[in-house]
C-alpha cells in the first residue's frame, strides 16, 4: 500500500484533449519528497531548454506536498511550477487553502498539464471522473466569481477551485492563480492563461493512508497544539496591529523612498479601526489552527483576503494609506494579479512619465491623482491595452521594450524579477547570497530560519538559544551567540546560514508545509513547530520511509541542485546572480564576489554556479551530469570544488 | 423499577459560527478517529462533522451528522442572520438524498455522530479537541427527566404487534391459520 501519497499523477494534454491517470514510482518520494521537488524532476526530464515558456510543450504542474492529506497540521500549500516567460527560468509558486489536500483525496499527487486548449476550458476532477469542460462562458469573470459559478454549475459547494482572472486570460506576466483568498504568484497565472485553462475544480472523497497511524496522529496533535497555542507560529501581523516594520523600513513608490518615522500611534489607531470596521473574520487553511488571513469586505468589491505585507504593497507604491489598498485589493484579486510585483510595475510606469521617458500620450485620459492612476493602469495592464500591453510584461521586459533610458528605472529586479522594495545601508552578507543566488525569486521564499538581526546583549542571545529547538546543528547557536552586528559574520558562517535557510524552504515546498509554521517563521522568535529535528520523524510516520536528518538534508540538496540544473540549462550563470545594485548603499564588489565564490564552492558548484559532476553524482543526479556534459554546459571531468558531503561535515569548509 | 424523575447527562457541542476559521481540522480528526483501524486513514468525506463553507458569503457553519432520512425536505427556510443569508441545509445534520454529506463515500451508508462515545469514551469529542479557535466547545449538562413507566413486553408480543400494525389483525390471523407449522403444533 502507498502511504501518504495517492500514487498517481493526472496527465492532461489540452491540445489533444487527453486525460491519463499515471502510476508514479514509489521510490521517488525518498529522493524528491513531492511538491516542488518531484515537479523539478518532471521539468528537468520533460521540458528541455529549447522549449519556450509559451510553447505547448511547457508543462504547468500543480503538486500536492508529500504530507498533504495526512494528519500533519498546516500541510496544505500547493506548489505550481512551470517555465516563466518573465525570467525564462523555472517558476516557483505556492498557494495555501484546501486545493492540494482535496486533490490528494481525489486520488492524485499531481496534475501535469501540457498543450494548449483551442479556447477557454476548465478541468473538473471528481475522483476518477475527470473532464475538460468548456469555459467560454467564464471569459472575463473574476477569479473568486469563477469559483462560485463553477460550484453552482456543478451543484457542489465542496469542490475546491483554483482560477485565473482577466490578467491570466490576457497572459499578463504578473498574473496569479487564485483559490480561496490565497494566491499563487511568480509566473504561473500567465501560463495557465496561455494554456487557455480558466480553472481547475477538484472534489475528492478517497482515503489517504499513513504508515504509522497512531504514531503520526499523536505527534500531529502535539504539533497542532503547539501551532495553535503559541505565538511562535503563524502570521503575527494578523493580530498585531503595529506594522511599523514594513512602513518605516521598506521603500515607497517605485522602490525609492524610505520614510523612517512614518508609523505613529495615531495612524495605528485609525488603521486598526478601519480594519475591524471592514473585516468579516480571520480564516485559516486546511487543518491548521492559525488564522493568518484577514478577510475584508469593502463596499463595491468582492471579499478578499490578505496576509502580512500583502496589505501594504499597493498603498506604499502609490504613497497612499491603507484604505487605498483595501479599495484596490478586491479588484486585483478578481483580475488575478500578484500584489507584490504589480504595484511596482505601476509605480515604475508613473516614474517613467515623470522622467519624460513616457509621455501623456502614452496614458490617454489618465486621472491626475495617484489613486486614480493606479486604478487606471491596473485596467490597462489586465486588458493589455495601450501602454498596459507593454507593462504587462513586467518591469524588466517593459524597460527593454520602452528603451530610451527606461532601463535605468528598472532598478529593483534580479534575474528580471521584481524584488521586495528594500533599500538599506550596509550589506548583510547572508542576504547578499540569498538574493543573488535564490531561485525562488522572492527573499521571503528563501530567508527565514536564522534571525535577520542579532539580539543586543549576550544575555538575550543566550536566552534565545537555550530554547532554540529548530537548529539542525549546534554551530548555529555559536554563530548567533557571537554575532554582534548584522554585517559582521564570517563567510563560512554565512554559507552555513544561507544553506539552512534554503533547506527549510526546499523541504516545506516539497512536503507542502507552510512557511509560517516552519521555514519562514523561525527567524522571528525561533519557536517554529516544524524543523529539521522533527520533520524527518513526521515523514517517516506518514510514509514508512526511514527518513532521518541526514537523508532529509540530502533531499534538500538534491532538489536545490536539480532546480539549479534546470535553470543553468536555460542559461543562468554567475553574471545573473546580482542583487539590485542599490539594494545597499555601501557596496564592496570584491568582497561580494569572493563570498559568492565561496558559496559556489560550498555548494559544490563551479565558478559559474554550475553543479559539478562530483556533486551531481553524490546527489544521485548522474543523469543531470551526463546531460549537462552532452550539452557542453559542463566540461567532462570538471570536478573543481566537490562541495560538502553531508550535514555532519558542513563545518569543514572546502 | 419505580417510575419517577431521573437525571440524564446531555452532551452538547456548542457552535460559535463567528469563531470558525473554516480550517476543517475537525473533519480531519473525526475521519481519522473513526477509521478502522483507528487513525489509519484520513478522509474528510467520511467525517461526521462538516464545515459548510462559502467564502463568498463569509459563511462557515460546522454541522454534526444526525439521523438518516430517506426523503428530502418538501421545502426549505432561508434564514437571514446578521444580514447574511443561510439555507436551512447549512444547519441541518440529516444524512439525506439531497446532498452527499454524511454518507460513506464507498458504501453509501449513512454516517452519524456518536459524540466519540467509543470504548474508552473520550473526555470530549475529537472535533472539539482539535478546534483551537473555540468555534466548537463541549458542555455536559445534567437534566431531570420525568420518565414514563414502561411495560415489559415479550418478544412475541412486540413482533406480533408490528405485524398487526402493518397488515391488520385479520391478515395476521389468516396467515397463522394457513401456516403448516401452526397446524402441526
Amino acid at each position: 500500500m502507498r502511504y501518504a501519497e495517492a500514487g498517481f499523477d493526472l496527465e492532461i494534454d489540452l491540445s489533444r484533449g487527453s486525460i491519463e491517470k499515471v502510476a508514479t514510482d514509489p521510490d521517488l518520494a525518498e529522493f524528491y519528497l513531492g511538491g516542488q521537488g518531484s515537479a523539478a524532476k518532471l521539468i528537468y526530464e520533460r521540458v528541455p531548454p529549447d522549449v519556450d515558456a509559451f510553447s505547448p510543450d511547457n508543462l504547468l504542474i500543480f503538486s500536492t506536498g508529500l504530507l498533504h492529506g495526512t494528519p500533519a497540521p498546516a500541510a496544505n500549500r500547493t506548489a505550481v511550477n512551470t517555465i516563466s516567460p518573465q525570467t525564462n527560468l523555472m517558476s516557483h509558486s505556492l498557494f495555501g487553502g484546501f486545493f492540494g489536500p482535496e486533490l490528494k483525496y481525489a486520488g492524485y499527487d499531481k496534475i501535469v498539464i501540457r498543450g494548449k486548449a483551442p479556447d477557454l476550458v476548465y478541468l473538473y476532477i471528481n475522483n476518477d471522473k475527470v473532464e475538460i469542460r468548456d469555459a467560454t462562458h467564464l471569459r472575463g469573470k473574476g477569479s473568486t466569481e469563477t469559483g462560485d459559478l463553477i460550484k453552482k454549475e456543478l451543484n457542489d459547494q465542496k469542490v475546491q477551485v483554483a482560477a485565473i482572472g482577466l490578467a491570466g486570460e490576457n497572459r499578463v506576466y504578473m498574473a496569479s492563480i487564485e483559490h480561496n483568498h490565497a494566491s499563487a504568484a511568480r509566473g504561473v497565472g500567465v501560463i495557465m492563461g496561455d494554456k487557455r485553462l480558466k480553472a481547475i475544480a477538484v472534489r475528492g472523497t478517497k482515503d489517504i493512508n499513513v504508515a504509522n497511524p497512531a504514531g503520526l496522529f499523536e505527534i500531529s496533535q502535539e504539533l497542532h497544539q503547539k501551532i495553535g497555542g503559541s505565538d511562535g507560529n503563524g502570521d503575527w501581523m494578523a493580530v498585531d496591529e503595529d506594522d511599523s516594520f514594513h512602513h518605516n523600513h521598506f521603500a515607497w513608490g517605485n522602490a525609492r523612498t524610505r520614510i523612517k518615522n512614518y508609523w505613529s500611534p495615531e495612524l495605528q489607531e485609525r488603521w486598526t479601526k478601519l480594519k475591524y470596521d471592514h473585516m468579516d473574520r480571520q480564516t485559516g487553511c486546511y487543518n491548521c489552527p492559525k488564522k493568518c488571513r484577514n478577510v475584508i469586505k469593502w463596499p463595491g468589491r468582492q471579499r478578499f483576503g490578505y496576509k502580512c505585507y500583502g496589505k501594504d504593497t499597493y498603498h506604499m507604491a502609490a504613497f497612499q494609506e491603507l484604505d487605498f489598498s483595501y479599495d484596490i485589493l478586491g479588484l486585483a484579486q478578481e483580475y488575478g494579479v500578484d500584489s507584490y510585483s504589480t504595484p511596482q510595475v505601476i509605480a515604475f510606469a508613473l516614474e517613467l512619465l515623470e522622467a519624460g521617458i513616457l509621455t501623456d500620450k502614452d496614458f490617454p485620459d489618465m486621472p491626475a491623482d495617484s489613486r486614480g492612476r493606479f486604478f487606471y493602469l491596473l485596467e490597462k495592464i489586465v486588458r493589455r491595452e495601450g501602454i498596459g500591453d507593454i507593462l504587462a510584461n513586467s518591469v524588466s521586459q517593459a524597460a527593454k521594450q520602452i528603451g530610451n533610458g527606461a532601463e535605468a528605472y528598472d532598478h529593483n529586479t534580479t534575474k528580471k524579477f521584481e524584488q521586495l522594495p528594500i533599500k538599506l545601508g550596509k550589506v548583510n552578507p547572508a542576504y547578499f547570497l540569498m538574493i543573488a543566488t535564490g531561485e525562488k525569486m522572492s527573499i521571503t521564499q528563501i530567508e527565514g530560519s536564522f534571525p535577520q538581526d542579532p539580539l543586543p546583549t549576550r544575555e538575550e542571545r543566550e536566552e534565545f538559544v537555550s530554547k532554540w529547538d529548530a537548529v539542525p546543528d549546534e554551530k548555529f547557536k555559536d554563530y548567533f551567540l557571537n554575532r554582534e552586528k548584522r554585517n559582521e559574520i564570517s563567510d563560512e558562517a554565512t554559507c552555513d546560514i544561507v544553506d539552512w535557510n534554503e533547506a527549510m524552504h526546499y523541504i516545506d515546498d516539497s512536503t507542502g508545509l507552510c512557511g509560517f509554521v516552519s521555514s519562514f517563521r523561525g527567524q522571528f522568535g525561533g519557536g517554529v513547530a516544524y524543523h529539521m529535528n522533527n520533520i524527518p520523524q513526521v515523514i517517516s510516520l506518514a510514509t514508512g520511509i526511514a527518513m532521518d536528518k541526514e537523508k532529509l538534508w540530502k533531499a534538500f540538496q538534491r532538489i536545490r541542485t536539480l532546480v539549479r540544473a534546470v535553470n543553468v540549462r536555460r542559461g543562468l550563470r554567475r553574471k545573473d546572480e546580482r542583487p539590485p545594485e542599490d539594494h545597499w548603499a555601501v557596496r564592496d564588489e570584491e568582497a561580494e564576489q569572493e563570498l559568492l565564490s565561496k558559496y559556489y564552492a560550498f555548494k559544490g558548484w563551479n565558478s559559474e554556479g554550475i553543479p559539478t559532476r562530483q556533486t551531481l553524482e553524490r546527489l544521485d543526479l548522474g543523469y543531470v551530469a551526463d546531460d549537462l556534459e552532452q550539452r557542453g554546459i559542463l566540461a567532462a571531468g570538471d570536478n573543481a570544488a566537490g562541495g560538502q558531503a553531508a550535514l555532519s561535515q558542513k563545518g569543514e569548509f572546502q | 423499577m419505580k417510575p419517577g424523575p431521573t437525571t440524564k447527562t446531555v452532551k452538547e457541542i456548542k457552535v460559535d459560527i463567528d469563531k470558525c476559521t473554516g480550517c476543517r481540522a475537525c473533519e480531519m480528526a473525526c475521519s481519522a478517529y473513526h477509521a478502522q483501524p483507528r487513525y489509519s486513514s484520513i478522509n474528510p468525506a467520511r467525517s461526521r462533522i462538516r464545515v459548510i463553507s462559502d467564502e463568498l458569503n463569509d459563511e462557515y457553519v460546522p454541522i454534526r451528522a444526525g439521523d438518516y432520512t430517506p426523503a428530502e425536505c418538501n421545502g426549505r427556510h432561508i434564514y437571514t442572520i446578521n444580514g447574511k443569508q443561510y439555507s436551512e441545509c447549512s444547519f441541518c445534520g440529516a444524512s439525506c438524498p439531497s446532498r452527499d454529506y454524511f454518507i460513506e463515500p464507498d458504501s453509501g451508508l449513512p454516517l452519524k455522530c456518536d459524540m466519540c462515545e467509543s470504548v474508552p469514551a473520550l473526555a470530549e469529542p475529537m472535533c472539539v479537541k482539535v478546534c483551537m479557535t473555540d468555534a466548537l466547545t463541549y458542555v455536559e449538562r445534567e437534566v431531570v427527566r420525568d420518565e414514563k413507566p414502561q411495560q415489559k413486553r415479550g418478544q412475541i408480543e412486540v413482533g406480533l404487534e408490528a405485524l398487526i400494525n402493518q397488515y391488520g389483525l385479520e391478515a395476521v390471523i389468516d396467515s397463522l391459520k394457513q401456516m403448516p407449522q401452526a397446524k402441526n403444533h
